[in-house]
Order: structure tokens, then C-alpha cells, then sequence
């Protein structure tokens, strides 16, 4: 009984507050606000809940057949409440800061019935069982993303949005027809039953080779890898907020995610490397790499350059899945919590940046950590963070990435680390410096594009408090890395499930 | 027992003609009312499904010499329940659209007789067993659907309407002549009759050409298709649901009927058919995505959303088994699904074109703040017509895929895909123009609450069968691709 309530209640908080959402004026703010708080807070409660029972040895599932054949399944793993943890907590800081950010802007009901949708397939995709409940949560993603991108109705927006739709909508249909034929061939494959594929002659190699291609082509358009990415960067004219979750979260996640299960726990690491699968995703990841960082370098909006270096971050993922052994696998999951962390925060601050000086460019910059020293605080955590400085999340992701590349044998991956670090130095750093040591306005030199004083604070503290929570978290993520239920333990522990028998 | 059951069944086949005439002499003035007149008769419905999942219920009328047979089996029990619900639908939507839209339009009244004779005439099609009842039930609908589109009384609306009634008739002709071909030869109207005699020879061949050239006519089959968009342009909002739901699918329905007792292993002219609804997908969907008025996008997509039924020919003709009963549960989810998405989504543009008062799409600018339930009613019926999850064409499509896959009928993929595209195409180009924030406000007239409401719980629906479709295709199984 309890098996099965825990991923229908999770699933239903979200849902159920998009229905609400929809159903209230757009002028009652306050039910709004207490109602996406509650539901969001709700959420992280059921789903602490099963990671406890996970712990403790529970299982949570339900399932219901769609076709013959063929089940919608809900289940809970390591790793799918991995990825939920981490949706649901970035929900509630998103929710909080996405409440401070449109205050007083037109369509505020559209905006938080959508996003409400947006984490309900976020968290669904989570706890898919299949790929068929995987590619019903991912499409639903498409669908409740597209209002969001194209919320501010200016043709930029529009246009950016049609855009995201022509790439997530071609992809989602590549990899239907990819699922349809692995279906076809093997019949429906739970998460975790790596023996069905395994199983397969030498004469199908040829085909679950293609197949996987297909899959990974359809997964890499939302995962932002070169050449698939152009939607991202155009996809920055939405609220902040949104490129918040857009890109820490939900959407390139989703991709990442998606490529972790097909590899994990449908064809298996031992099978993906016998197949050569696992060092062809090795170099198309070090191309994404350094291909986005070099676009990253060139870009002078601050929130382009972001959007590229999430290009460049998410690929760590897919390069940690590429390597074969415990140590990458860890790398790729935990960098998978570690990334959202750090790129949430500092989304969120060059929001706060943007709402209270009106600052979109990078060399407007000069100066803001003197008006604006915990936004830049959590801004230098997090950028420090990406470049890889120990003790931050992102040095650790870094160390088992080399350490797993070493142990794949595949030496020329430290060479890409190497050279990425330094490109992720080259572009956060020159930002860095003009934050704290560039004299600005503040100083006496020149006026901000368009200051407002939206709180108490620095600016208001509904934009504030959910980017100093998040660098937190992402301070005390690489801090704490050995104690339980750390982003690190728990994908130890699934690397575990993964190679132990 | 069986006999209990077969009287009800014509009790619920025959109750929309008095009801209908009831409601012209009395023409009622509140939803509720007519929901809770009509809602027996999917109550009815209901109760026989489960009854004949074990074995069909038949039986025959006996009028003078003449015998009619007729024949309840799953499927027809199936698309029987969706053919009321739709209706009620329908019915209850138009008592809200003569209040909003038509005020003082007597000709209104004039509606439910004809609605209660195409509700007949669908009934007395799915359950058909013999050429004769066939061709009763095809004409009557016929005739009611153009008397509908005549409603509206003005200029366009009765060439539209006129032009339509010359199509059906030539549809009819072509049939009449069909039918009297294989009487001729193999001499029985009795389908079950029919099928045990008549061999695949000339005459079969020509005769059922003949047939299929009537009925796909009839259907809007490409090429035929031409006369389906003009007669929704004026169409009543309520006519049109009805007419793009289920009208053009009961000739699709009789067509794919007589293929499979006449010519099951004609698999030329199967792939002949397979290419008219890939064209029809293809050209559908162009068609819809260039289209300026919001009616027409609609309309257009009836005719590329019909290809996908036609697919069913090839992936029935000769291939495995297996294949065969995937092809045949998409199908028919596939028309299931449209059905109640398309008529949520006539009745969604209908209430964004009164409430706005204009038709174009550029003047649905500021809908998406202003009239966010029928925005939303529009983008919900979009979702099953573009094939995602977890509607019923997403589910439909995922069995064409896999049905195409497996007996490596390759182009029908590539239809497939192009198909989603295009209906994605179309519908977020109505989208995008609902988001647009800077434009002339006009005024917009508020609409009675249950027309915002049935178009709704219809798109839900057609999005929830996805889900549930293990419910009414464990029922076709059990019937077999009979």
C-alpha cells in the first residue's frame, strides 16, 4: 500500500498544484505563494521520506499496463531519488525566488501553473521505471517549458521558443522511434534489467549499436551536447528564474539523466563498454566540452556565457558516464547534483544582478561586490566552484573524473580536463576580477544601467536568500562529501549497485 | 437474457429520434437538461459492453420479405459508447452556443431533429451487418450532416452545403452501384453471407472499388477531401464537432469493414490506400500550418489527422499477426482519440472566435491572459492530435510505429514523424499567436460556464484514454481482429 502511495503522492503535490494554480484568479496572490510554498515544501517531504525508506531497505513502485505488453511504471531507486532530491529541493528555491522576480508582472498564474507542470514531469522522469514512462514525463517537459520560454510574449521570446520546440519536438520523435525499436526488439525493459540486453547474440550487436545511437541523439538535443545545442543559448530570453531551472534543473538534466539510464540501466555499463558504446560518448563529451567553453569565452552577455558553460558543465555528466569504472560513475552522478547546485546559484545571481542594477552585460559588471556583496559572494562560490578550486562540489567532480579516466584507460581525458579548467578559468575569472576589483559606480565611476531598490538588502530577499541557500548547499555539498546522504555518498552508492553483483 | 439485451440496444439506438423531436417542438433551455435526458444512453451502452466481450450479439429485422441483419460485437460496442458521449457532448454545448451566439435565431430549433437522426444513422452503422442497413444508415447521416451545414442559412453556408449534398450524393451513386454489382454476382446483402461466398475475382474487385471510390468520397479521403473545409467555414460550432469527429469516420469504419470480408489479401491496392492517407497526412497538415482562419486549421486537420486511419490497409494486408492486431488497436484508438479531441477542439476555437468576435489568427493575440481555459481546452485536444504523451494518439502512434517496425513497412515512420511535425507546426503557430502581449485589445464577450467546461472534459478525455487504453483495447482483443 505505502509501496505504492509514496511516487503517486510525490507526483501528485505538483500536479495538483498546477491544477489549482490554473484554477485561481490571477489576482490572488496570496493563496498562490502559500500554496506553491506548501506543495513545494510538501514535495521535499515525501521524497526525504523515501530516501530514508530506500535506506532502510523499502521499495516504492506501482505500475498499470497501457498497452499489451507494455506497463506505466513509478519506482523509486537510488538513483531516480537522487535526481528527485534534487528537483524538488531546487523547486522550493526557485518557487521562492520566482515569487520575488515577477512581482507585479502580468501573468503570473500562466507562469506558476507551468512551472508547477515543468517539476511534476521533472520529478515524474525521476521516477520512471521504463523508458516508456520516461518518454511520457520528458515530452510532458517539452510541452510545460514552452509557455515558460515564450512567457514574456516580445518576439525574441516567441522566436526563441519555436526554436526550443523544433529541437525538443524532432528529438523527442528520434527517440520514440528509438524506443519503439528497442521494444520491438527486446520487449518492455524495466530500469535495472541489464541482463535482457546482455543477453543478445553477436548478431544483433549491429542493431543495439544503431538503436543506441538513435537514443542518445534524441537525449542529447535536451543534454546540450555539440551539435544538438542551439536551442540553450537562445532560450536565455525567458525569466531568470526560468533559465534557473531550465538549465540547473529540469530540461539539460532530463537529457543527462535520460543518457544515465539508457547506459546504466538499460544496456548496462559492461555491455556499453563491450559494444564501444561508452568511449564514443567520451569524445563527443570532450568535444561539447571544449567546444561550448570557447563559445563561452567569446560571449559578452553574462546570462549567454552562463548558458554555454552549462553546455560545457552538463557534458562532465556524459564524460563521467563515458568512462568505465566505479570512479566515473560516481563522477558523472554526483557532478549531475553538484552542477545544478552551483549553476542554480549563480543564475539566481546574475538575476539578482539584472532585477536590481539592470546589468546584462558582463563589463557592466565593475564593481557590483561592493553594492551587492552577498550576491557576488555566492556568485564567486559558485563560478570558483565550476573552475574546480578544492574544497568546492566541483573539484570533487573534477578529481573523479581524472581518477576515473585513469582507471578506464583513457588517459587523453585528463588532458581535456586539464585544458577545460583553464578555459572555465579564462571565462569566470575575468568576471570575478571585475566584481570585487574593478571600481564601479559604487566607487565613483559611472552610473549602473538601471538601479532600483528592491528590499531592505541588497535587493529584495526573496531574490537573495534562495542564492545564498544554494551556494550554501553547494559549500557544505563538497565540505560534508564523506557523511551520509551527501550528493557524493549517495552516488557512491549507486555506482556500487551498478558494478557490485 | 439475450433478448433483454438486444432491446435495449434498439431501445438506445432508436431513443435520439423521439428525443430529437422532442426538443424541436420544446427546444430546451439549460445544458442540464439535456444531459440528463440523453445521459441514458451511454448508461445503456455501458451495461451491454461487458456483455459482449464474451460473444457478439446479433440477431435480424424482418421487414416484409426483407431481412436485415445487424450485429453488436466489441468494437461496434466501443465506438457506439464514444458516438453518445460525443453527442452529449454536443447536444449540450449547442444549448449554450444558441444562448451566446445565436439569440433569436429560430432556425436553431431545427438542430435537434436532424442531430437526433444523425445520432440514429451512426447507431444503425456500427451495428450493420448487411449492405442494405449499411446503405440506410449512410444515407440518413448524410442527409443530416447536410441539413446541418444548411442551418446557418446564409450565402456561403448553403453553397458549402449544396456542394457537399452533390459529393455525398456522387459517394452514394458510386456505392448504390457497388452494392448491386455483388448482389448480382455472389447474390446476398448478408455480410456474413457475402464473405463466406464471394471469391476475390473482377467483379469482386470492381465492385469494391466501387464501394471504396463512394466511401472514401464520403470519408474526405485525399484526394476527395475538397469539400470538407468550406462546409465547416460556416458551420455551427456545435455541427462542426460533431461532423469532424464522427461523421467522416463512420465511411472509414464501413470501408475498412467490407475491405477485410472481400478483399483481405488485396495488398496493391492496400498500399494504394496506405499512400492516400500518407498524402493526406502530409497535405492535411500543410494545408492546416498555411491557414489564416482558426476554423480552417481545424478543419484542415481533420483531413490529415483521417491519413493516419488509412494506414491501416497496408499493415493488415499480408502481414504477421502480430502486426495486424497492433495495427488494428492504433487504429482505432487513433479515431477514438481524434474524435474527442477534435470536437474539444472545434468547440475551443468556437469559443475563442465568439468570445473574441474575430476569426483570424493574428487577432488571437492577448487570448492566452484574456481566455486562458479555452487557450488551454485547445492546447490539451493539440496534445492527442500531435501524438504526445500520454494521450490516446500518443499511445495510437506508438502501435503504428511498432506495427511498422515490425513488418518493416518502412514509409509509414517517416509519415509518422513528418505527421507529428506538421500538426505541431500548425498548432503552436495558433499558440504562438495567442502569447503575443503587444496588440490591440478587443472587446471579449464572456460565455456561459458549461461551454468552456464540455470542450474540456472532452480534451481530458482524449488525453486520459492514452493512459487507460489497455481498458477498451483488452475488449477488441477479446474480439479479435474479426
Amino acid at each position: 500500500m505505502s509501496g505504492a502511495f509514496f511516487p503517486i503522492a510525490t507526483l501528485s503535490t505538483s500536479l495538483v498544484a498546477a491544477a489549482i494554480i490554473f484554477l485561481l484568479p490571477e489576482g490572488a496572490l496570496r493563496a498562490r505563494t502559500v500554496l506553491n510554498l506548501a506543495a513545494a515544501v510538501l514535495k521535499i517531504g515525501l521524497v526525504a521520506w523515501m530516501v530514508r525508506g530506500l535506506s532502510q531497505g523499502q521499495t516504492y513502485a506501482v505500475e498499470f499496463p497501457v498497452l499489451e505488453g507494455l506497463a506505466f511504471v513509478l519506482r523509486a531507486d537510488a538513483l531516480g531519488i537522487m535526481f528527485a532530491g534534487l528537483s524538488s529541493l531546487l523547486w522550493l528555491f526557485t518557487t521562492i525566488y520566482a515569487i520575488g522576480y515577477l512581482e507585479d508582472s502580468p501573468n503570473r498564474r500562466r507562469f506558476f501553473g507551468f512551472f508547477s507542470l515543468c517539476v511534476a514531469s521533472t520529478l515524474g522522469i525521476s521516477l520512471a521505471g521504463n523508458l516508456f514512462t520516461f518518454l511520457i514525463f520528458y515530452e510532458l517537459l517539452t510541452l510545460s517549458t514552452y509557455p515558460l520560454v515564450a512567457h514574456r510574449g516580445t518576439p525574441k521570446a516567441l522566436a526563441a521558443a519555436t526554436l526550443y520546440l523544433r529541437f525538443t519536438l524532432t528529438a523527442g520523435l528520434v527517440l520514440m522511434i528509438g524506443m519503439v525499436a528497442l521494444h520491438t526488439l527486446a520487449g518492455d525493459i524495466r530500469f535495472g534489467q541489464r541482463e535482457i540486453l546482455a543477453e543478445f547474440g553477436p548478431e544483433q550487436r549491429g542493431t543495439l549499436i544503431a538503436i543506441f545511437w538513435v537514443l542518445i541523439a534524441g537525449f542529447g538535443v535536451k543534454a546540450g551536447l555539440v551539435p544538438l545545442h542551439g536551442w540553450l543559448p537562445r532560450a536565455m530570453v525567458a525569466p531568470a528564474p526560468v533559465s534557473a531551472l531550465l538549465h540547473a534543473v529540469a530540461v539539460v538534466k532530463a537529457g543527462a539523466f535520460g543518457i544515465v539510464r539508457l547506459v546504466y540501466d538499460v544496456y548496462g555499463a559492461e555491455l556499453s563498454q563491450a559494444l564501444g558504446l561508452l568511449t564514443g560518448l567520451a569524445v563527443v563529451a570532450s568535444v561539447t566540452i571544449l567546444y561550448a567553453s570557447l563559445r563561452a569565452l567569446a560571449q559578452v552577455e553574462l546570462k549567454r556565457r552562463l548558458a554555454f558553460s552549462t553546455v560545457s558543465q552538463v557534458s562532465y555528466v556524459i564524460l563521467g558516464i563515458g568512462l568505465f569504472g566505479p570512479l566515473g560513475t560516481i563522477a558523472a552522478l554526483s557532478h549531475l547534483l553538484h552542477q545544478g547546485l552551483m549553476k542554480i546559484t549563480l543564475f539566481f545571481c546574475a538575476g539578482n544582478y539584472a532585477e536590481e542594477l539592470g546589468i546584462h552585460r558582463i563589463d557592466e559588471l565593475d564593481g557590483a561586490g561592493r553594492r551587492m556583496p552577498l550576491t557576488s559572494l555566492a556568485f564567486s562560490v559558485g563560478a570558483l566552484g565550476m573552475i574546480g578550486l578544492p574544497p568546492l562540489v566541483g573539484f570533487l567532480s573534477k578529481w573523479y573524473l581524472g581518477t576515473g579516466a585513469v582507471q578506464a584507460g583513457m588517459p587523453w581525458v585528463i588532458a581535456v580536463l586539464v585544458v577545460s579548467s583553464l578555459l572555465n578559468a579564462a571565462y569566470f575569472l575575468p568576471v570575478l576580477y571585475r566584481l570585487w576589483f574593478c571600481p564601479g559606480p559604487d566607487h565613483g565611476v559611472g552610473k549602473w544601467p538601471e538601479e532600483r531598490h528592491l528590499g531592505r538588502f541588497e535587493t529584495s530577499s526573496w531574490l537573495l536568500l534562495p542564492a545564498l541557500a544554494t551556494a550554501l548547499f553547494s559549500v557544505m555539498a563538497g565540505l560534508l562529501a564523506g557523511l551520509p546522504f551527501t550528493p557524493l555518498e549517495w552516488a557512491t552508492r549507486v555506482a556500487n549497485l551498478e558494478y557490485l553483483p | 437474457m439475450n433478448s433483454a439485451a438486444s432491446l435495449l440496444l434498439w431501445l438506445a439506438l432508436v431513443a435520439p429520434l423521439p428525443l430529437g423531436l422532442l426538443a424541436w417542438l420544446k427546444p430546451p433551455r439549460r445544458m442540464r437538461a439535456v444531459v440528463l435526458a440523453a445521459s441514458a444512453l451511454p448508461l445503456a451502452t455501458l451495461w451491454l459492453l461487458p456483455r459482449v466481450g464474451e460473444g457478439a450479439l446479433q440477431g435480424s429485422l424482418a421487414l416484409g420479405g426483407l431481412s436485415l441483419h445487424w450485429r453488436l460485437d466489441a468494437l461496434a460496442a466501443l465506438l457506439l459508447l464514444l458516438t453518445q458521449l460525443v453527442l452529449l457532448a454536443s447536444a449540450a454545448y449547442a444549448v449554450g452556443h444558441r444562448r451566446a451566439a445565436l439569440s433569436g435565431d429560430v432556425s436553431h430549433a431545427r438542430f435537434w431533429p436532424l442531430l437526433g437522426g444523425l445520432a440514429f444513422a451512426l447507431g444503425l452503422i456500427w451495428v450493420a451487418a448487411d449492405l442494405l442497413l449499411l446503405y440506410a444508415g449512410l444515407e440518413l447521416m448524410g442527409l443530416c450532416a447536410v441539413g446541418m451545414m444548411l442551418l446557418p442559412g446564409k450565402a456561403e453556408a448553403i453553397r458549402a452545403g449544396l456542394r457537399y449534398l452533390i459529393y455525398a450524393l456522387v459517394g452514394s451513386l458510386a456505392w448504390l452501384l457497388g452494392v448491386a454489382l455483388l448482389l448480382g454476382a455472389w447474390g446476398t446483402l448478408e455480410l456474413a453471407g457475402l464473405a463466406a461466398v464471394a471469391e476475390p475475382d473482377a467483379t469482386t474487385r470492381i465492385g469494391m472499388a466501387l464501394l471504396a471510390g463512394g466511401l472514401l468520397l464520403k470519408a474526405a479521403i485525399f484526394p476527395l477531401h475538397g469539400w470538407l473545409v468550406p462546409v465547416h467555414a460556416s458551420a455551427w460550432t456545435p455541427v462542426s464537432a460533431v461532423h469532424g469527429a464522427l461523421v467522416v469516420k463512420a465511411s472509414f469504419f464501413i470501408l475498412i469493414t467490407l475491405w477485410r470480408l472481400l478483399l483481405p489479401e488485396a495488398i496493391t491496392a492496400a498500399w494504394v490506400l496506405g499512400m492516400l492517407g500518407a498524402s493526406a497526412v502530409l497535405w492535411g497538415g500543410l494545408k492546416a500550418w498555411r491557414a489564416d482562419s482558426l476554423k480552417q486549421v481545424v478543419a484542415w486537420s481533420t483531413v490529415g489527422q483521417l491519413g493516419y486511419l488509412m494506414l491501416l490497409f497496408p499493415l493488415l494486408a499480408g502481414t504477421a499477426a502480430s502486426v495486424a492486431a497492433m495495427a488494428w488497436q492504433a487504429t482505432w484508438l487513433q479515431l477514438a482519440g481524434h474524435a474527442l479531441a477534435k470536437a474539444a477542439m472545434f468547440m475551443a476555437a468556437g469559443n475563442l472566435m465568439l468570445s473574441t468576435g474575430a476569426s483570424r489568427l493574428v487577432d488571437l493575440a492577448g487570448t492566452s491572459r484574456r481566455l486562458p481555459l479555452s487557450l488551454m481546452t485547445f492546447g490539451i485536444a493539440a496534445v492527442t492530435l500531435m501524438g504526445l504523451p500520454p494521450s490516446a494518439g500518443f499511445t495510437a502512434k506508438w502501435l503504428l510505429l511498432q506495427a511498422s517496425l515490425e513488418s518493416g513497412q518502412w514509409p509509414w515512420v517517416a509519415v509518422l514523424v513528418l505527421g507529428t511535425l506538421l500538426t505541431a507546426a500548425y498548432v503552436f503557430r495558433v499558440l504562438r499567436c495567442s502569447f503575443v502581449e503587444q496588440a490591440p485589445r478587443h472587446e471579449f464577450h464572456p460565455l456561459p460556464r458549461g461551454m468552456d467546461l464540455i470542450p474540456l472534459l472532452l480534451a481530458l478525455a482524449a488525453v486520459g484514454l492514452g493512459l487507460v487504453a489497455e481498458w477498451p483495447l483488452a475488449m477488441l482483443r477479446q474480439g479479435g481482429v474479426s
